[in-house]
């Protein structure tokens, strides 16, 4: 064990209760300085992940989910990224505050993640084989061929067919489900705590989409880590999800248990989110779209980020900042008025 | 790839072919006369003059005075001088030191250049970035010409003046590798601006590629991540850039080993220019096209090595 000036982590499985969060971000604010000035890509998101549970994130591009999910990871590239303010604590850790040597015992190890393009993400000029050969190689120090060995165990268990004879195969000799099959291999080779999928079946046919997502379920429940899955795909989410954050604007619009968002949100955006999915059932009527634009995140407003493009804006929006406003014991909503917006249609 | 290096080779031929019809119309060009150059100052009895032109088929038409040469070639004649020594073998007793002074030069090239463009990269926007930008801009600007003779001033005589040693020779090839460091530095000069400069795009571009980040995700040490997964990636086009600038070298032998006098082919190309030996500077010309040729399909097979997306059939 090496010693470092960080307290050690809890091993997994010794966090104390169950319902103890495994991840949590609190208030966590990133920005990027540019040449036009700071974009506030995330201003005060906080969410918690708990054992075995699967959390998704839900937002459009630009809404800060896939920068949160790097500022765990501690991937963002500083500079230009800057975190001037929030914790993201892992098992009681606050990791902003480890020395990159200790964060990178965690990444890959503890916490991995996928992609959204698994050709762009896999290094094209090495085989598949030595690439998720190599997490045990750099972490656990085993030998090339012992290395090789578990390379073909994990392609096995994504499900990959003729493991061995396309060990030696390169990144563009698969098709797109196959890749982020080599991608979820790769991330899930030591068992990791938490797993975030960043967007995994954006790249992919639909068909494909299912199966990936079957994977990464099974996989999840055999193994009992934490799922946190990003996307801004509603139909992707449904299946899988435990509970449900949408982001907009760099913040948390509204969080709750997946049941209760489809059957009844409590923020306009999750509203014109579910309304804008195509629906057999309103087949010939015009398609529903969110009027306007997403935010300059160059250039918030001080109140709610969503006013502009609301249909239940009152005056008091653009100008008063919004608290995420508890409703019950899990859910919260970013929204002055939730109320209206929960008894029901859009205004 | 078999099929694929042989059609290679076969395009080859006419490029060979059209060089040497070339460089043997330029220097029939040439104004002059051989003939005459040969006796100096002196007139030559108008007989032997005669019977010298007709010898070299000096009065041959252009096109003829090529037939004879190049059927010359095919049958492993490559001519003589006017003073009846074979090309073939004035070549083989320089190439060697042109050899020597190209390979110094492409390792110089590869080991400084690489490394001031990892170095930079790895320091991008710092001061020691902006001094390498800065340096390889004023090397790239220099012409060959003024760097030789400087650096055979200051490191060659005037350091050997001061500290009574002499580190690096000014003249000549008789002090083995030693004599050919401040040649090939100078030779090399221009070509390791450019590839410290390129070498610095490219890993920086390759950084900031999807796949360094998910080295980084997967928690790989950073030596690990830009030693293996980024540099791999960076070090294809620079293989490209130091084949090809292997032709670059040699050609440019001519300044280096004429400042320098180096007992190379470039100097005989000076000189064999300067005398009118047509069938030597074509011989010499055309061996340099083939150095090029083949520098070139050595990397066009290493980029297949080195980038497992590329296949030739």
């Amino acid at each position: 064990m090496n010693v470092t000036s960080t307290p050690p982590l809890p091993a997994w499985g010794m966090g104390g209760a169950e319902n103890e969060p495994l991840l949590t971000v609190e208030d966590l604010h990133v920005e990027f300085a540019t040449r036009q000035g700071v974009v506030k890509a995330v201003n005060g998101v906080s969410y918690a992940l708990r054992p075995g549970e699967t959390l998704a994130v839900l937002g459009e591009s630009g809404s800060g989910k896939s920068v949160t999910a790097q500022a765990i990871m501690g991937i963002l590239d500083t500079p230009p990224a800057r975190i001037p303010k929030g914790r993201v604590r892992f098992r009681g850790t606050d990791l902003l505050r480890l020395s990159e040597d200790a964060r990178t015992q965690i990444r890959g190890r503890r916490i991995s993640m996928i992609f959204q393009d698994a050709l762009s993400a896999l290094n094209p000029v090495f085989t598949v084989g030595s690439q998720i050969g190599e997490m045990f190689q750099v972490h656990e120090g085993v030998s090339r061929r012992e290395a090789e060995r578990r390379a073909v165990e994990l392609m096995d268990r994504v499900r990959i067919p003729g493991a061995r004879q396309r060990l030696h195969d390169y990144p563009h000799q698969f098709s797109g489900g196959m890749r982020q099959r080599i991608m979820i291999a790769m991330a899930i080779a030591l068992g990791p705590e938490v797993l975030i999928a960043d967007e995994p079946t954006t790249a992919l046919d639909v068909t494909v989409q299912a199966q990936i997502m079957e994977l990464l379920a099974e996989v999840q429940r055999e193994s009992g880590m934490g799922l946190i899955l990003i996307t801004h795909d509603l139909g992707v989410v449904a299946d899988v999800a435990d509970k449900i954050v949408v982001m907009y604007g760099g913040r948390v619009v509204e969080n709750a248990p997946v049941r209760d968002i489809y059957r009844n949100p409590a923020h306009p955006y999750t509203r014109g989110l579910l309304e804008s999915v195509p629906r057999a059932d309103r087949k010939g009527r015009e398609l529903y779209a969110i009027a306007g634009m997403p935010p300059d995140l160059l250039d918030m407003p001080p109140g709610c980020a969503f006013a502009p493009r609301c249909p239940y804006r009152q005056d008091n929006c653009v100008t008063e900042p919004v608290p995420l406003y508890r409703i019950g014991a899990t859910r919260g909503s970013a929204c002055h008025y939730w109320r209206e917006v929960l008894d029901g249609g859009h205004g | 790839m078999g099929r694929y290096l042989i059609r290679r080779l076969l395009q080859a031929i006419p490029v060979l072919l059209g060089a040497t019809l070339l460089i043997y119309a330029v220097v029939f060009a040439l104004p002059g006369d051989p003939i005459a150059s040969m006796s100096g100052e002196k007139r030559m009895d108008p007989d032997i003059v005669g019977i010298l032109r007709d010898q070299y088929h000096l009065n041959d038409p252009f096109i003829v005075q090529y037939w004879h040469y190049i059927s010359g070639v095919f049958q492993g004649d490559f001519g003589r001088t006017f003073a009846g020594v074979e090309v073939s073998e004035i070549i083989a007793s320089k190439f060697q030191v042109t050899l020597n002074l190209a390979f110094t030069a492409l390792v110089m090239e590869a080991v400084i250049g690489v490394g001031l463009g990892l170095y930079a990269a790895l320091r991008r926007g710092r001061a020691q970035d902006t001094l390498v930008l800065a340096s390889t801009l004023v090397l790239i600007s220099i012409p060959t010409l003024v760097t030789g003779f400087v650096l055979q001033l200051l490191l060659g005589v005037k350091l050997k003046q001061s500290t009574g040693i002499e580190i690096f020779p000014v003249a000549g090839v008789s002090d083995g590798l030693r004599s050919y460091l401040l040649p090939a530095f100078v030779l090399a000069g221009t070509s390791i601006a450019y590839l410290a400069r390129l070498t610095r795009t490219n890993l920086a571009e390759t950084l900031r590629a999807d796949y360094i980040r998910t080295a980084v995700a997967k928690g790989l040490p950073r030596r690990r991540v830009i030693g293996r997964h980024a540099l791999r990636n960076a070090l294809i086009p620079l293989v490209t850039y130091l084949g090809a600038d292997l032709g670059t070298l040699m050609g440019g032998a001519v300044i280096t080993e004429t400042i320098f006098n180096l007992p190379g082919i470039g100097q005989e190309l000076f000189r064999s220019v300067y005398e009118r030996q047509q069938p030597v500077v074509v011989g010499i010309v055309t061996l340099l096209v083939l150095v090029y040729i083949l520098a070139n399909l050595i990397v066009d097979l290493l980029y297949a090595v080195l980038d497992p997306r590329i296949r030739y059939e």
